[in-house]
């Protein structure tokens, strides 16, 4: 008993402080790969090629002045970048890393915890985060604040049905709502993958992954051009850099869900599971840098009919199909 | 149980206590200014005549009773897709149904123009 409690500490203290080195260096990754794509060199300066700017730029942000703006709700404005940045860290939990591994005689599994909600789970926190963007809108009593709070809200309940409805047709063959066993299911062959079973789904949930956690062509909580900052225009310092690396944590995430769901997660020949994993999680954060580099923002009209007109529909007879080819 | 949700709030603690020391550590280590226009909300330079809360379009709250709806029907389809392999035919045919139903109401909306943003 004893032990097992010891294993499960070690485990999360592992993986939480990976996970926490991943995004800080998530942020390098980004501005250095947007960069290259713009045709400059980036963050180089600090380190060999610039590895040490994520550290400096925390050292720089804790020395930042903290204060609240006098019309603010001075609890609900504290309390937002915190419900922003734990639920894409707790939703790590579910994700499996490698298999099952023996050490000295005990099974032990390479995740933190093997519910068997473990899809349930995920978008639940997925939905909890959207309670920081929306609180931190609401209490900042700022009128771009509150426009970026309010279109965030709408536009990540919309993207949250495509979302919830996308991998209704991978359940239905999987059968299971436990990640690890999905990535189980997927071992062995790269054709057991489920990307080749449900191309429509994985399509479908990325861009609504996109949507779920303010990436480029989603960004109109933002908006930067036209809206300051958004629903984070009056944070100052680290309180900002919270819903920034809330935003990296939720992309990482979502990769690791994407790899696990789609792609076998750490399963693949030669390499270690785990450097398979790494591999895909990397290989999904690139294309989600990759779209930011490449795409424009989308028109507010245009973002939500594209949800509700295009998106919504398209799950369905995701759903639709799978069903009958199942049946027949 | 205890085994599946105790990590998790191992987890949990670590995150919150991260959060914390993010959020309150640049009391101690930030310099402290006092000056009124800082802590006055952000307008591009002009000083704020009225509260920020006004009232909002209505087409914030369609779209939100529209998602309870729909996002209910996702509820409804999880369990069903978990056991659709037992019911067969006979699954597809009652969810079928049931997403029909539902989308009736969905064409209502989008003939009303709720999903219209001009």
């Amino acid at each position: 008993m004893l032990l097992s409690i010891f294993i499960d500490v070690v485990k999360v203290i592992v993986v939480f402080a990976g996970f926490m080195i991943m995004i800080a260096y998530t942020t390098w990754f980004e501005r250095r790969m947007v960069a290259f794509i713009q045709s400059r060199l980036g963050p180089n300066r600090v380190g060999p090629a610039g590895l040490l700017q994520p550290i400096a730029d925390a050292f720089k942000l804790l020395f930042k002045e903290p204060f609240l703006p006098e019309k603010s709700n001075k609890v609900l404005f504290s309390l937002a970048p915190m419900i922003a940045f734990i639920p894409p860290i707790l939703a790590v939990a579910v994700v499996p890393i490698g298999d099952t591994i023996t050490i000295a005689g005990r099974k032990v599994e390479l995740l933190i915890s093997d519910l068997n909600i473990g899809i349930l789970y995920v978008f639940a926190l997925g939905s909890i985060g959207v309670y920081g963007l929306v609180l931190a809108g609401w209490s900042s009593n700022s009128k771009y604040s509150l426009l970026g709070g309010l279109r965030s809200s709408a536009q990540m309940i919309s993207y949250e049905i495509g979302l919830g409805l996308s991998v209704v047709g991978l359940l239905m063959i999987a059968q299971t709502f436990s990640i690890a066993e999905i990535v189980r299911q997927q071992s062995g062959s790269v054709l057991n993958w489920y990307f080749f079973k449900q191309p429509v789904a994985f399509f479908l949930f990325f861009i609504c992954a996109m949507a779920e956690s303010n990436r480029l062509p989603f960004d109109l909580p933002e908006a930067e051009s036209e809206l300051v900052a958004g629903y984070h225009t009056e944070y100052p310092g680290m309180r900002f850099a919270l819903f920034f690396l809330g935003e990296y944590a939720h992309m990482i995430t979502v990769s690791m869900v994407t790899a696990s769901l789609f792609f076998g997660g750490w399963s693949g020949p030669f390499l270690p599971p785990i450097v398979w994993f790494l591999i895909k999680v990397v290989a999904f954060l690139f294309i989600y840098v990759w779209v930011r580099g490449t795409l424009p923002r989308f028109r507010y009209d245009q973002l939500m009919r594209f949800g509700w007109l295009v998106i919504f529909p398209l799950t369905l007879v995701n759903i639709l199909v799978t069903g009958l080819v199942m049946v027949l | 149980m205890f085994e599946t949700l105790f990590p998790i709030f191992v987890l949990a603690f670590f995150a919150v206590l991260t959060v914390l020391i993010m959020f309150y550590l640049p009391e101690i280590l930030g310099p402290k200014t006092k000056s009124k226009r800082k802590y006055s909300p952000y307008e591009c330079g002009l000083i704020p005549q009225t509260d920020a809360r006004e009232r909002i379009p209505i087409k914030f709250y369609l779209i939100a009773i529209a998602f309870v709806v729909f996002d209910l029907e996702v509820v409804f389809l999880y369990p069903w897709a978990i056991i659709y392999k037992d019911l067969g035919l006979f699954g597809l045919f009652e969810m079928g149904l049931f997403i029909l139903i539902l989308l009736l109401g969905f064409f209502y909306i989008v003939g009303k123009g709720v999903l219209k943003w001009e």
